[in-house]
């Protein structure tokens, strides 16, 4: 099943949620939406959902209208909103059958579905979903927006303020996921996340920065980045700013990606520079752009 | 300069009945330097830090903050730190200058201080325009941005952080990050938890909790040599397989409560 | 149907993990009933009084040996001079003072009058007036069995006669107004906030992106506190029967039935309440403020409407709680049937339909 939505705006008061948002995800695709809190993700999830109208625009499920079909949809898609929503005073097997009955089914039609996510929190089943971890909770999410084998699955920031190594499970799920045919939208604000997708929209403050596969939005990248380190990171920063010749400056762990203005960029020039400042141990090499490059370079 | 060490923890412990929280931590951190207390959910982080910040006291074991103990000296302790959560930073409901009004006056700084370090705090993060505005109406990335300042306010030896950046957009992010290593250049020492394995990548020490022991302890480039890998995450991956913390230790229960 | 049913299983889960409020859902209509049957009441009992007597004869004894044996009244105190009257109130344990003038007996029969004064504490009015009520019937009582010797040219002699609660048992007046209260604030209180929740936590959305129809979220989110309402309205009925001696006179599945009308009115309302309120913590300010508050001060449950300002009294039509006190009073003191409330049991049913109608306007099938 495809998504699509075409010229989307949505205001809430005077406030401007989404402008002008279009994009198409194809059927069985993995597709994020990648951007920082407020960028305007849960609004179109929301729209999608058929929780939402937009103020302007058309979106589409399946071909069924978000408004005017939204029963259609309510029937056919599988929705994890941004906060786990679990009913924390019910244990995991009474929430996943509580979710299997609302959508007519049972725990036993689908549990192939559902069964690796399912098997890892299987032992905690008399668990109250409130005394669950956070990656534990967000399986149990999962395996609820799961239980009715819906054909599109809708997480909403669905990796926050989970720790790495229930993120990377979760990836390798929602892989597995999208090789059963499920079409699948994610929305993240963690940039590194962004490559493990089939295709991305970079979004922020409501607007839609690049559509692409997570490759092309890299290679497209206009600049060379060069990874400067040095001794005194603080002052490294300060001086990169100040050169005569600097485009870009920011910090990427324990170095400085900056990018050159000119067209033949001079390392050496550079490195006399900062040693000029008072800077040492310096290292220059060139590297590779990743996601959140290209997201600030496009954000500027 | 970096000699000086600010924070010193020995076998460190706190449990909660039979559950071993935290179990016998050591580390040191050196004035002015960024250190990074990494952790899964659930792994201690937020247990110890309560005990550094003085308002849990720990089981067993000894620790000193900016020179206090944290037996018999949190008073002085909190009067030496600063402290900023996601989960608090400030009050949506009064205007910038309120809330910097209001943080000062609670650290004890003179109105003449206040005044002074007021408008210091506007022009620094360029405010001026929005400074009678609630905190509530400002974005996610200014309000952490402004939240930090306030925290350095009363220019205390140590910031604590917690989970600072989360959810912000990249640009703003690394604005914070500058603020933060200048606060460090300036002789301020920076206490990160975190489990944004990012933000690790920034600290010039790192450490990494895993059920209540630190596995790892070291800056981030030697430990990425030790595990031969590309970056913190992998480090984390590495290390926090054995085993899996999302398997959850013993009886599943979230143990980072608050 | 069977999502429906699971739909109810998990409200009752909720309900029973939640022992707080479990409490205060049974807790309250206990505690409430027994402290206004016991605590909050305008009779007196074993009121203490100081005697000054003047006179010191045969009938000042004999009255003061009336009052002294009524269970109304304890003689804590003789008193010898009017200068003895104000500390003896000062220190606070006497309600009032009966002072008897000089040759009682002696002016009874030759003036063929006397005179006692009624002194009372009034910091606390309604006892003041009881007490001198009391007082008054005492001495009435006295001289009607004086009199019986003595002719005299005519006497009106008043009888009053209370009925429907001829004890003037206050318990009686305050159950049905604690039952509307208690089947109010479960109802409405309860289900607006548990469709908050719902709404805070998220699970709305969830529920709303399925195919559960709004009408069976709401429908299922009512019927569980029917059933607790029910349950709540029958301990109030036995523990006001069986602890304060509260006949039923009228019959008892009329008053079910009032009851089941009264609690889905409520129900509507704590739905219309859900739809407006985003939070919990709105949904209980909204149900306490404004329903709570009315239904205690302009529903007739505490003070009479009739002796309302006439602005409020128009005001009290509104309120649902008014015509239920009406009709719960009228069954269980008066024992009428249906022939004498049909009218506010019809005015009950369209308010119902009205709130009913609204609440089902007002929800959304989606999130604004």
């Amino acid at each position: 099943m495809s998504i699509s939505l075409s010229n989307i705006s949505k205001s809430y008061k005077k406030v401007k949620a989404v402008q002008d948002i279009s994009f198409d995800v194809n059927p069985g695709e993995l597709f994020g939406l990648i951007g920082p809190d407020g960028a305007g993700k849960t609004t179109i999830f929301r729209i999608l959902t058929t929780l939402l109208i937009a103020d302007e625009g058309r979106a589409t499920i399946a071909g069924f209208d978000v408004v005017k079909d939204y029963k259609a949809i309510r029937n056919s898609v599988g929705y994890m909103p941004g906060r786990f929503s679990l009913y924390q005073d019910l244990t995991v097997e009474e929430n996943l059958t509580f979710f299997a009955t609302i959508f007519g089914t049972t725990i036993e039609e689908n549990y192939d579905l559902i069964e690796d996510i399912y098997v890892q929190i299987e032992p905690f089943k008399n668990r109250r979903a409130g005394k669950l971890s956070g990656g534990m909770k967000q399986k149990l999410a999962l395996s609820c927006a799961l239980i009715h084998k819906p054909k599109v699955l809708f997480l909403d920031e669905p990796t926050t303020g989970v720790d790495p190594v229930s993120r990377k499970e979760f990836w390798e799920m929602l892989k597995r996921l999208q090789k059963k045919g499920i079409t699948i939208l994610v929305s993240t604000p963690y940039m590194d996340e962004a490559a493990l997708c089939d295709r991305i929209a970079l979004i922020q403050g409501g607007e839609i920065l690049e559509i692409d596969t997570p490759d092309a939005i890299v290679s497209e990248f206009p600049k060379t980045i060069y990874n400067v380190g040095a001794d005194n990171m603080y002052k490294l920063i300060q001086s990169l700013q100040q050169y005569e010749h600097v485009y870009s400056v920011f910090p990427f762990g324990e170095f400085v990606h900056y990018t050159d203005k000119r067209d033949s960029f001079e390392m050496a020039d550079l490195q006399s520079y900062l040693e000029k400042e008072g800077l040492a141990d310096i290292s220059i090499e060139t590297a590779k752009p990743n996601i959140e490059d290209a997201f600030m370079e496009l954000a500027r | 300069m970096k000699e000086e060490n600010v924070i010193e923890v020995n076998q460190l412990t706190k449990t909660f009945g039979d559950f071993t929280a935290v179990n016998a931590i050591s580390f040191e951190v050196k004035k002015g330097e960024i250190f990074g207390f990494l952790g899964a959910n659930g792994a201690g982080k937020t247990t110890a830090m309560k005990m550094l910040i003085g308002i849990s006291k720990p089981s067993s074991g000894t620790a000193k903050v900016a020179g206090f103990d944290v037996y018999s000296q949190t008073e002085s302790i909190k009067r030496n730190i600063g402290y900023m959560s996601q989960k608090f930073a400030l009050y949506d409901d009064l205007t910038v200058k309120e809330n910097i009004t209001f943080f000062g006056g609670i650290y004890g700084l003179s109105r003449k201080k206040i005044k002074e370090k007021r408008e210091e705090l506007v022009s620094e993060l360029g405010l001026e325009n929005i400074s009678n505005k609630l905190v509530g109406s400002l974005p996610l990335g200014w309000k952490q941005k402004l939240s930090f300042s306030v925290s350095l306010l009363h220019e205390p030896k140590i910031v604590f952080l917690d989970e600072p950046t989360g959810g912000v957009d990249p640009i703003t992010r690394r604005q914070f990050w500058e603020m933060i290593y200048k606060a460090a250049n300036q002789g301020t020492t920076i206490f990160v938890t975190t489990h944004y394995m990012d933000e690790a990548e920034y600290c010039d020490k790192v450490s990494i909790m895993v059920e209540g022991k630190i596995e790892a302890l070291d800056t981030p480039k030697k430990l990425k040599e030790q595990f031969r890998v590309d970056s913190m995450n992998d480090v984390f991956l590495k290390l926090a397989r054995i085993p899996s913390p999302t398997l959850p230790k013993g009886n599943g229960e979230n143990i980072d409560r608050n | 149907m069977k999502r429906f049913i699971g739909f109810i299983k998990k409200e009752f889960y909720h309900i029973f993990r939640d022992r707080r409020s479990l409490f205060i859902l049974f807790g309250m209509p206990i505690a409430q009933i027994l402290l206004f049957g016991f605590a909050i009441t305008n009779e007196i009992n074993n009121v203490d009084i100081a005697i000054l007597d003047h006179s010191k004869d045969a009938s000042t004894e004999e009255i003061i040996n009336k009052i002294s044996a009524s269970k109304y009244f304890t003689i804590k105190q003789m008193i010898a001079n009017e200068a003895e009257i104000e500390p003896a109130f000062k220190k606070g344990k006497i309600k009032a003072v009966l002072n008897f003038e000089k040759d009682f007996s002696k002016n009874i029969i030759k003036e063929r009058k006397a005179t006692i004064q009624i002194i009372t504490d009034a910091t606390d009015p309604n006892t003041a007036n009881s007490i001198t009520n009391y007082v008054n019937s005492i001495l009435q009582n006295y001289q009607q069995s004086e009199n019986k010797s003595i002719q005299i040219d005519y006497q009106i002699i008043p009888q009053t006669r209370m009925v429907y609660n001829t004890e003037l048992k206050s318990v009686f007046m305050f159950v049905p107004g604690v039952m509307t209260i208690i089947l109010m604030l479960v109802s409405a209180m309860m289900t607006s906030i548990s469709i908050t929740r719902e709404k805070e936590l998220g699970t709305m959305e969830i529920l709303l992106v399925s195919p559960l129809k709004p009408f069976q979220v709401i429908i299922g989110k009512v019927v569980p506190y029917i059933f607790l309402s029910v349950i709540n309205a029958i301990v109030i009925v036995v523990l006001s029967i069986f602890i304060f001696k509260m006949p039923v006179q009228g019959s008892l599945l009329l008053l079910g039935l009032e009851s089941v009308l009264f609690i889905i009115t409520s129900l509507a309302l704590g739905i219309l309440i859900s739809t407006i309120a985003e939070t919990q913590q709105a949904a209980m300010m909204i149900s306490l403020m404004g329903l709570m508050l009315p239904v205690i001060l302009l529903s007739g449950f505490i003070f009479p409407i009739s002796s309302m300002p006439v602005p409020l009294q128009i005001i009290s039509n509104i309120i649902p709680a008014k015509w239920f006190i009406i009709i719960i009073k009228g069954i269980m003191l008066k024992g009428v049937g249906m022939a004498f409330i049909w009218k506010e049991t019809l005015i009950l049913i369209g308010m119902t339909l009205f709130f009913i109608g609204l609440s089902v306007k007002k929800y959304k099938i989606r999130l604004e």
